[in-house]
């Protein structure tokens, strides 16, 4: 009989797509249960979402005022808590379960397996170290309390299940912090399609050589409908926000097409498509490393190349 | 105000990584190590802090093989006041080093801990988070600026979403992302000066921290490559190409 306990991301109204993700990684660990908890004010919107996927057993709701904002300080005593009666805790390797995961996994006593990309069997695990250039395989012992977090560029999101799983409000007993307050989020990209979950990325480096630049590479998401990604370089030079950062330091995306501009394709950089489909790659220069990963090349002056592009497409 | 920062020895970033044919480890043998290049940024930012006049001393802290000194040189080098050396020689996961850190916190009356959000070799992104939980304190973790004011903290830090502002009360535990800020060059006198600079060396089994590891390391291998690509010589045949992939559907 083991359980599974997944710590659900969302925004307060809806569920973000990581959770489902950590649904499909938890699912081959043959566990007899999956349980999500969602730690909010109001629990309503994303329990109502992670309750329709499949795989998924019963959703537990802890809400609470200070559960309004996703602070580590606050949540992990509350999933460290909750976490007590499960052989499995398992969050989302985004900023959010990166930030809380370890904090829960310390106050339980034991460590965190860091980035799940496979599942060997219910011990065994694969994940990624120096930025993605060596893969280890590691065993924990029988037994042992398993908290992790899953590399969710490994996973499909988990489908419907067509019928909903309970949805049960918890009261968890643990003290809570006042050393540490929200203050705000200053949203970078706005409502363009989510980075992480977009199945087509256009993005745009150094070569594009300015914020004003950076317009041809929206035009061209436009277009595609694609989400925008960067790279560090771009991000550092202050073309774009940080969160468009694509890589080691950034997101680590698998769009069906990703689409690199300008982008030399350091190894930093490449970590964070190793798990795109198609890799597109534009770049003056014949020699630059991109085009070692790429699956189609050309070498040209992005300027040129892009409206040409969006000529060739067409209407 | 005494702050803590922590450099961990690693394989260089600019170094290609390559898995030994045996998959019992990663090539390190005549490979360049560096401090790691997060906590380098750590250090810089302790600095900066000192040099504001709002600390008094920086101490850095390494845990791993006698050859860490040369890290920690480097980091008394840059400006750090002191060094202490851990020596360890297997490997120590996050949580041990999370308590070998505790413990030295306790030693000095730390007010601040500033280390890398995580280490380029192992990528778990885990330190500096369980080292708040234990010492059950604040954190503030991938932070891209930090202000001190009134015995606070307000941390910018780097989240998917955006930028996200929190505010901690000292003492606290901050982890570094790259924006943060760009560490200062060493100086050949400052290397001179440095080798006069105490560095203190302790061995991990008299600090009695529990350092079992949690899981076992079975086999490294490479990562799988991916399939040779093709290269075009027009966008009319990228077009086609990415068509013909239905990419374009
Ligand atoms: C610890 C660490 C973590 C890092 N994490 C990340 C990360 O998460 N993500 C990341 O991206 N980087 C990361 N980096 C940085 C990384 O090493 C590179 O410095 C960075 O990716 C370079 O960005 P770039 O390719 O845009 O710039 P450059 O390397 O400067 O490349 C610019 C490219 O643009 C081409 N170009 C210029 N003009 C044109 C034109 N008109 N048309 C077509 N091509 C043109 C040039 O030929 C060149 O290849 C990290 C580094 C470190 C040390």
């Amino acid at each position: 009989m083991s359980k599974v306990l997944i710590l659900a991301e969302h925004d307060q109204a809806g569920l973000n797509p990581s959770t489902a993700k950590c649904v499909s990684c938890a699912a081959e660990l043959g566990a007899d249960a999956i349980d999500v908890v969602v730690f909010a004010a109001d629990a309503s919107g994303a329990a109502g979402a992670a309750a329709g996927l499949e795989h998924v057993s019963r959703v537990i709701t802890v809400e609470r005022a200070e559960n309004s904002s996703p602070l580590a300080a606050i949540i992990a005593p509350q999933l460290a808590t909750l976490g007590a009666d499960y052989d499995y805790v398992l969050g989302p390797s985004t900023t959010f379960g990166k930030d809380v995961l370890p904090r829960a996994a310390a106050l339980a006593g034991v460590g965190q397996i860091s980035d799940i990309m496979a599942v060997e069997n219910p011990q065994r695990f694969q994940r990624p170290i120096y930025a993605g250039n060596a893969i280890i395989t590691v065993t924990a012992p029988d037994n042992a309390k398993i908290f992790a977090t899953v590399r969710v560029a490994s996973y499909r999101a988990a489908g419907e299940s067509g019928s909903a799983a309970p949805i049960e409000s918890a009261s968890v007993d643990a003290e809570l912090p006042t050393h540490t307050r929200y203050v705000e989020l200053q949203s970078g990209s706005g409502d363009r399609p989510d980075l992480q979950t977009a199945r087509r990325v256009v993005s745009g480096g150094r070569g594009v050589g300015s914020e004003d630049n950076f317009k041809v590479i929206f035009n061209l998401a436009d277009r595609l409908g694609a989400g925008v990604g960067a790279s560090r370089a771009a991000v550092d030079a202050g073309y774009v926000p940080n969160d468009m950062q694509v890589g080691q330091t950034g997101k680590i995306i698998a769009p069906d097409l990703y689409m690199a501009f300008g982008i030399s394709g350091a190894i930093q950089h490449l970590t964070g498509i190793k798990d795109a489909g198609t890799i597109v790659a534009v770049n003056k220069d014949a020699d630059a490393p991109i085009f070692e990963v790429a699956d189609i090349g050309l070498v040209g002056d992005l300027f040129e190349i892009i409206p040409a592009l969006e000529r060739a497409l067409g209407d | 105000m005494k702050i803590l920062v922590c450099l961990k020895r690693v394989v260089d970033y600019n170094v290609r990584i390559r898995v030994k044919p045996d998959g019992s480890g990663v090539v390190t043998d005549g490979v360049k190590m560096s401090i790691n290049p997060f906590d380098e940024i750590a250090l810089e930012e302790a600095l900066r802090i000192r040099e504001r006049g709002d600390a008094e001393e920086v101490i850095a802290l390494s845990i791993g093989p006698e050859d860490c000194q040369q890290q920690l040189r480097t980091g008394l080098a840059m400006g750090a006041d002191r060094a202490i050396l851990v020596t360890a020689e297997a490997a120590v996961e996050p949580l041990a080093a999370a308590r070998v850190m505790l413990k030295l916190i306790e030693r000095e009356g730390t007010d601040l801990v500033i280390l890398g959000k995580q280490a380029i070799d192992d990528d778990c992104n885990q330190t500096g988070q369980m080292l708040a939980a234990l010492w059950n304190r604040p954190q503030a973790t991938f932070a891209s600026k930090l202000e001190l004011a009134d015995g606070r903290a307000t941390v910018t830090r780097e989240v998917d979403a955006g930028l996200e502002v929190i505010d901690v009360e000292l003492p606290a535990v901050i982890t570094t992302d790259l924006r943060l800020n760009e560490p200062r060059y060493v100086k050949l006198p400052d290397i001179m000066k440095a080798k006069k600079k105490p560095l203190e060396t302790l061995a991990i089994a008299d600090l009695q921290v529990d350092v079992t590891p949690g899981v076992q390391v079975e086999t490294y291998e490479p990562p799988p490559t991916r399939a040779k690509g093709i290269m075009v010589d027009s966008v009319e045949a990228l077009v086609s190409a990415m068509r013909d992939k239905g990419l374009l559907g």
